[in-house]
């Protein structure tokens, strides 16, 4: 007759393995300046790893089922009456719907006031001459393009709105002030979240060569996908 | 204050919706009439809607996180829908969004149509769509809001705190269209009011023919990012 103690420990001990020995369903790395959409399922967890450090990967968030009910920031902030995003954190769709929560986090803090850079918002933000240089709403554009092409449905500019800025650092200070400040993450920090419906994860990994925020270099992210 | 002449004015109850299509060279002023008022507004490129408030941008450009007299509302496209040429508030939110049916009901209760006529509980969200809806647009069309006559400050930890007492009565605040601009307004209370009694408040609507900014227009001269916002406004009518 086996000594419960022991069978206690020896349990535990598998499940530590199992945890640590967990396969990846999917693994990729978005270069800077390039876009990533995939589909993670309710229950998959979704790593997003900031491989050299304070580097801005932009994302946006729909339900897979009705890319009308999408990542609210305005919602996201009121309910839980705090504007940076860390462990804890539901992302809400302007439905109400708990798209993902955040279930770690070793960066701390993210933003999601700061938006996403345009070429015509350089413009305003730089100098008028930087209209050519690229910018995240391109990537976001032609993800959504391409997300539209290859399933059949209707997907566009209406629905690339106010984004989360991961591993970005946008203080707001208590007289209401708004800063883009040096990044809060370095090389090898992530941030995850687990899937609580099938959801539409859309990446603009940020070419921003203006702002001092990512040291005007931007650097690639990875992504890793685990099943339930 | 603009120098300016009154070309119509209305009162709008609490709880109601409202749009316009704000025409270049007028501008628009809102009276808080009894205190405590909430205005949510979004705003559109009436001549190419595709093109509408871009709330990030306009945060970013201007380094804020309220709004206020000297501070523009950019669009996604770099250009300015509105100017805020005149505030006796000091703080207008653009952090906490829309109050929806769901946030009504769990803070006010639900009060139906067929118990309370007009006086219903109605919602910032459901009155900004219909509107939107009215012009061909629906949900996928309203992006991020701003809350005229509210504040929510934000602590050194990122916690969000409501103001209470922001805007007494009599407040107003002035917005000058530099492009035509659909402008929809909601009088539903803010969403993180604590009053715990559904009581929206009217304000009074009224527009004015108002004359081009000038080169050393306030809003214009406000911050290096504003000048070029102008300058893009002013190429989109060349």
């Amino acid at each position: 007759m086996p000594n419960p103690i022991s069978l206690s420990i020896t349990e535990s001990a598998a499940s530590l393995q199992i945890t640590q020995q967990a396969e990846p369903v999917f693994r990729a790395i978005v270069e800077a300046g390039d876009y990533f959409a995939r589909v993670i399922e309710k229950g998959q967890r979704v790593r997003i790893v900031d491989l050299e450090g304070n580097q801005a990967v932009d994302t946006l968030f729909y339900n897979a089922h009705d890319t009308a009910d999408r990542y609210s920031a305005q919602d996201t902030i009121r309910e839980q009456q705090n504007i940076y995003l860390t462990t804890g954190t539901k992302l809400l769709s302007t439905n109400g719907n708990a798209l993902l929560t955040i279930v770690d986090d070793t960066c701390g803090r993210h933003d999601t006031l700061g938006g996403a850079c345009a070429q015509e918002s350089n413009q305003v933000r730089y100098a008028i001459e930087k209209k050519p240089m690229h910018a995240c709403r391109q990537s976001f554009m032609m993800g959504a393009f391409q997300w539209a092409e290859s399933t059949g449905i209707e997907f566009s500019k209406h629905d690339i709105t106010a984004n989360i800025n991961f591993f970005m650092n946008v203080p707001v200070t208590p007289d209401g002030g708004l800063a883009f400040e040096d990044g809060v993450s370095e090389a090898g920090k992530y941030v995850e979240l687990r899937a609580e419906i099938d959801v539409l994860m859309l990446i603009s990994n940020c070419p921003q060569l203006n702002n001092p925020c990512n040291a005007y270099n931007p650097t690639p992210a990875e992504i890793v996908v685990w099943s339930k | 204050m603009v120098e300016s002449s009154v070309l119509c004015s209305e009162v709008l109850p609490g709880g109601a919706t409202w749009s316009h299509v704000l025409k270049r060279g007028t501008a628009l002023r809102i009276i808080d009439l009894e205190g405590g008022a909430n205005v949510a507004a979004y705003f559109l490129n009436f001549e190419l809607p595709a093109e509408r408030f871009n709330l990030p941008d306009t945060l970013k450009a201007q380094h804020t996180a309220r709004l206020t007299k000297g501070h523009v509302l950019y669009s996604d496209m770099g250009r300015i829908l509105c100017s805020i040429t005149d505030d006796s508030v000091g703080w207008h939110d653009p952090l906490a969004g829309l109050s929806n049916a769901a946030l009504v009901e769990k803070k006010y209760g639900k009060l139906t149509y067929q118990q309370a006529r007009n006086d219903w509980h109605q919602n910032a969200r459901d009155g900004m769509t219909i509107e939107l809806g009215k012009y061909g647009m629906g949900p996928r069309d309203l992006h991020a809001t701003v809350n005229f006559f509210s504040k929510v400050a934000v602590d050194e930890a990122g916690d969000m705190h409501f103001a209470s007492g922001n805007s007494p009565a009599g407040s107003y605040v002035e917005l000058r269209a530099e492009m035509n601009t659909l402008m929809i307004l909601n009088t539903c209370p803010h969403p993180l009011d604590p009053e715990p009694k559904y009581a929206p408040k009217p304000v009074e609507l009224s527009i004015s023919r108002v004359p081009p900014p000038r080169t050393d227009d306030p809003c214009r001269t406000q911050c290096r990012e504003n000048a070029r916002g102008f300058l893009l406004t002013e190429f989109y009518f060349l």
